[in-house]
């Protein structure tokens, strides 16, 4: 690495030559950077000029249709926006109380010398493939869920009337699960790190009191880190709600409004790439239009999720006065 | 019994103390268990958030290993029935489409980095947001998006095409992980070359990259371990080759996508070939993720 | 009930004691609130501070003097077993809190804490909690529920701390909203509502403003008939205006802290027994 200037006056001149004057090189990086802001902007265009077709000719209520037949032009697409909601439910249920769990776990219960090791491991769940999550679902859980899970369950739950149907082990049930185990990483990593930043005088304050460890944890601690544990529920939210291939390996891809949990059904995201491949005309512009939908709660979520997570980061969690 | 002499506006604070010590006295027991039950549920709590990882990691290999032999390397995939198939061109799809996309990415995720590095205003929280935003956004949008910008334009599937989706999947965490590492460059480095009359350029090309080279190298990795995982992106754009394809205007076959093609096909030697693919793509990543936080660990601790 | 606990016949009544049950803690001849002996505590192997010897009288303001380093703050977190969470920490000796031995086999820490309470350098009121909250939470976290306890001991307290006057109307309102004197003070009254024996203070004033320190100088005077206080403070001039005896420590060359010297106040500021106090008196070191 050599600073031009102090070498031999060849060299210097070789090297003012390929220099680019200052201002063309902040508009180059300016425009580097715009390309971000241009993209995300022609992404909205371009889903929205595919989608328009499909609004024009159908109207809006297709949005909450309950038929989805493409060979007789019906395009509602309810079944499958209540499969998304569902499915993300259950992960987002099952990831705040474990996911809070392991996060203070991790932040402040596990051994000490254990606990960057260990969330190094729960955040490799993330760098799983969701085609790897698909296929184990499929081959190894799903007979789990078939043979054992759900009649469990049902056993004790089926009073509910949510259980109904078939001991398949894929469907809704299985999906939410695996989203489940998706989004738990993210909503560790975040949890861990908001939760760990409490300012520790606090920690000390309640001590003093004559407070148990718990009641530290779930008076002082806790609540201090809840603008940044919405954040992290907020982005958990937004990565099941949009997650894929895992879900359509498992979810038994069925275009029916499902009655009960076990039962076979559909996610937008499912939906979109299972039939994408035979879809043409106004099916085609459907899907768009599904997808526009998708696009836009993303990217209102993450950008609620962001500014959440942010809010912590600038304030810092101690004048935190969110009432 | 009060012959005591002492202040008696005490009375109410010493009767006080005595009432809030007997409570205080009896309930310690219950609230220390409670408290020690509490924390082994949320030690529970992480063993739960393990399992699924070790259960992942053995099945995978348990199943995969028994497919990686000489065909699966070098064989492309056969039609169901016929046996001695392989990956092989998968895996040169992968790495093509792969290639491509970080060759397009780097350049713009660095430039983009030091704008954010070096500038503050307005303009920089613009372009930071969309670049989180985009990191979140379903990665099934971004492939439907390359369909319509590269396939319906160009007209038919092709590795080009799938490199676009991946290279906008790669760009932010090209682009964020710049500009942390540019930021770690001491700004006095900066300074010098600027005080020598080198033009804002040369001091970033011959000084600041340099400088920053290592968090740039963490960032690319940890970049392509997250873009060569991804499949949804490319079930829109690439489509998919049985045949050995290295022509990226055509349509190719890469390893996430030849994973969900095979494992929805009901033919045993498929889904066999499968998960030796899966295995492969997950060994890839995991070892890209690891690598890159070896990396950062490693200059976390130089820096000190 | 209906009838205000103010009485000791009604809170004895209340409680299923009797009234002289109530008072004999406080009258076993126990002039000394706490009692330190060769008290010593240790970081990995290494003392910061050594063999200390005094004793805190009640109804007394006890301050620990001495140049920084010289481990007065080690020391007085020693008292309310505050190192119990550091891994690498050791106190040895004798610290007994009236006939309680501190670090004894069978006193539970937790429990000692709601006896030996402590305000710290710097305000650290709760912030998600209200004036109230930040109040009662110490007598929440020790079991009490009872909702005309925890307002009587609220309002007392915030009485005690000079708080209430300024409070008393809003006290839902978030505590972050208070300033960084009425802050402190609010610490001081969620110290005092659980009614300890002992209030230890940690350089209390040293983040506040000549105003907001003067108040709680003299709040320290109004408080110690309640609370026996031990007080840390590098201010020499404050010492001399709150304590009533003043233990004086001092950082070895084994970068050891020791007890010099333990005097009234008004000797050891005018006639102290060690030459070495004598110097720290007259600025001879920081």
């Amino acid at each position: 690495m050599s600073i031009s200037g102090s070498p031999s006056p060849g060299t210097a001149r070789r090297t003012w030559r390929l220099a680019v004057p200052d201002r063309t090189y902040r508009i180059l990086l300016g425009v580097a950077g715009g390309i971000f802001a241009a993209l995300l902007i022609a992404f909205v265009v371009a889903m929205a000029t595919q989608a328009v077709p499909a609004f024009s000719k159908l109207g809006v209520s297709f949005l909450w249709g309950s038929n989805w037949d493409p060979a007789h032009n019906h395009f509602g697409v309810l079944p499958f926006a209540v499969g998304t909601i569902e499915t993300t439910v259950i992960a987002v249920a099952l990831a705040v109380p474990i996911g809070l769990g392991t996060a203070l776990a991790l932040a402040y219960l596990a051994p000490r010398r254990l606990r960057a090791p260990l969330s190094t491991a729960v955040e490799l769940l993330a760098a799983v493939p969701s085609v790897v999550y698909g296929l184990w679902g499929l081959v190894a859980v799903a007979p789990l869920f078939r043979t054992t899970v759900e009649p469990q369950l049902t056993s004790v739950l089926g009073w509910t009337g949510l259980l109904g149907g078939p001991n398949q082990g894929v469907g809704l049930l299985l999906a939410g699960v695996i989203l489940f185990i998706m989004v738990l990483p993210t909503m560790v990593a975040i949890s861990r790190d908001v939760l760990a930043a409490v300012p520790h005088d606090q920690v000390e304050g309640a001590m003093a009191l004559g407070a148990t460890r718990w009641q530290v944890l779930r008076k002082v601690i806790v609540p201090g880190a809840r603008v940044g544990l919405l954040g992290a529920f907020t982005l958990a939210t937004g990565r099941a709600l949009g997650e894929t291939v895992a879900v359509a390996l498992v979810i038994g891809n069925s275009a029916h409004l499902a009655p009960s949990l076990k039962a076979n059904a559909g996610t937008i995201p499912s939906l979109i790439v299972s039939s994408f491949g035979e879809a043409s005309g106004t099916q085609l512009n459907v899907l768009f239009a599904a997808a526009l939908v998708l696009l836009v709660v993303g990217i209102g979520v993450n950008a609620l999720a962001r500014v959440f997570v942010r809010s912590v980061k600038r304030s810092g969690a101690a004048s935190v006065t969110v009432a | 019994m009060s012959s005591i002499s002492f202040d008696s506006s005490l009375d109410p604070i010493l009767s006080r103390r005595a009432a809030i010590q007997k409570i205080a006295a009896s309930s310690i027991a219950r609230r220390k268990v409670y408290s020690k039950v509490a924390i082994s549920v949320c030690l529970l709590c992480l063993v739960v958030a393990l399992i699924p990882l070790v259960a992942i990691i053995t099945y995978v290999a348990a199943k995969g290993i028994p497919a990686w032999n000489a065909d699966f390397f070098t064989q492309v995939t056969k039609p169901e029935g016929i046996p001695n198939g392989g990956v092989w061109n998968a895996i040169v799809g992968s790495l093509i489409i792969d290639g491509i996309a970080v060759a397009a990415s780097v350049p713009f995720g660095i430039l983009g980095g030091l704008f954010l590095a070096e500038s503050d205003g307005p303009a920089a929280a613009a372009v930071r947001f969309s670049a989180d935003i985009l990191t979140g956004v379903p990665s099934i949008t971004i492939g439907i998006f390359g369909y319509i910008v590269w396939v319906k334009t160009v007209g038919s599937y092709s590795g080009f095409a799938g490199a676009f989706a991946i290279a906008i999947i790669m760009l932010p965490v090209i682009m964020r992980a710049a500009e942390t590492a540019i930021r770690g460059v001491p700004v006095t480095l900066r300074e010098a070359g600027l005080s020598l009359g080198a033009r804002r350029s040369t001091v970033a090309r011959r000084v600041v990259l340099p400088a920053a080279l290592p968090g740039l190298l963490t960032g690319v990795l940890l970049a392509v371990a997250r873009g060569a995982g991804e499949t949804a992106p490319l079930l829109f754009t690439i489509f998919g080759n049985q045949f050995f394809q290295a022509n990226p205007t055509k349509a190719m076959e890469a390893l996430p996508q030849a994973i969900y093609t095979y494992s929805s096909q009901p033919y045993n030697d498929l889904i066999q070939i499968a998960w030796g693919a899966a295995l492969l793509l997950m060994v890839v990543i995991l070892v890209l993720n690891v690598g890159s936080r070896l990396m950062a660990a490693r200059l976390r601790r130089e820096r000190r | 009930m209906t009838e205000p606990l103010t009485t000791p016949a009604h809170i004895a009544q209340s409680i299923g004691l009797t009234t002289e049950e109530v008072f004999v803690g406080h009258h076993a001849g126990a002039a000394k609130a706490m009692r330190l002996e060769n008290v010593t505590v240790t970081f990995g192997g290494r003392a910061a501070v050594r063999g200390v010897t005094f004793d805190a009288y009640q109804r007394e303001v006890t301050a620990l003097i001495g140049p920084s380093g010289s481990g007065k703050t080690t020391l007085l977190r020693a008292l309310n077993r505050m190192h119990d969470t550091v891994r690498s920490a050791a106190v040895t000796g004798t610290v007994m809190l009236g006939d309680t031995d501190v670090y004894g086999r069978s006193t539970d820490p937790t429990l000692l804490r709601s006896r030996v309470g402590m305000v710290f350098q710097r305000p650290n009121p709760f912030p998600t909690m209200s004036i109230y909250e930040n109040a009662v939470a110490g007598l929440r976290f020790n079991g009490v529920r009872k909702k005309s306890l925890l307002d009587e001991a609220a309002e007392s307290s915030l009485v005690a701390a000079a708080l209430w006057d300024s409070v008393r109307d809003r006290l839902k309102v978030h505590a972050s909203t208070l300033s960084g004197g009425e802050q402190q003070r609010l610490c001081i009254a969620r110290a005092l509502a659980v009614e300890p024996e002992v209030l230890l203070m940690d350089e209390p004033t040293s983040a506040l403003d000549p105003i907001a320190t003067k108040r709680i100088e003299e709040l320290i005077g109004e408080l110690k008939d309640r609370v026996t206080i031990i007080i840390v403070t590098h201010n020499m001039q404050q010492a001399m205006r709150v304590s009533d005896r003043c233990a004086f420590l001092l950082m070895g060359e084994d970068r050891t802290g020791e007890l010099i010297e333990f005097n009234s106040t008004s000797k050891l500021f005018s006639e102290p027994d060690d030459p070495r106090t004598l110097d720290y008196i007259n600025g001879r070191f920081g």
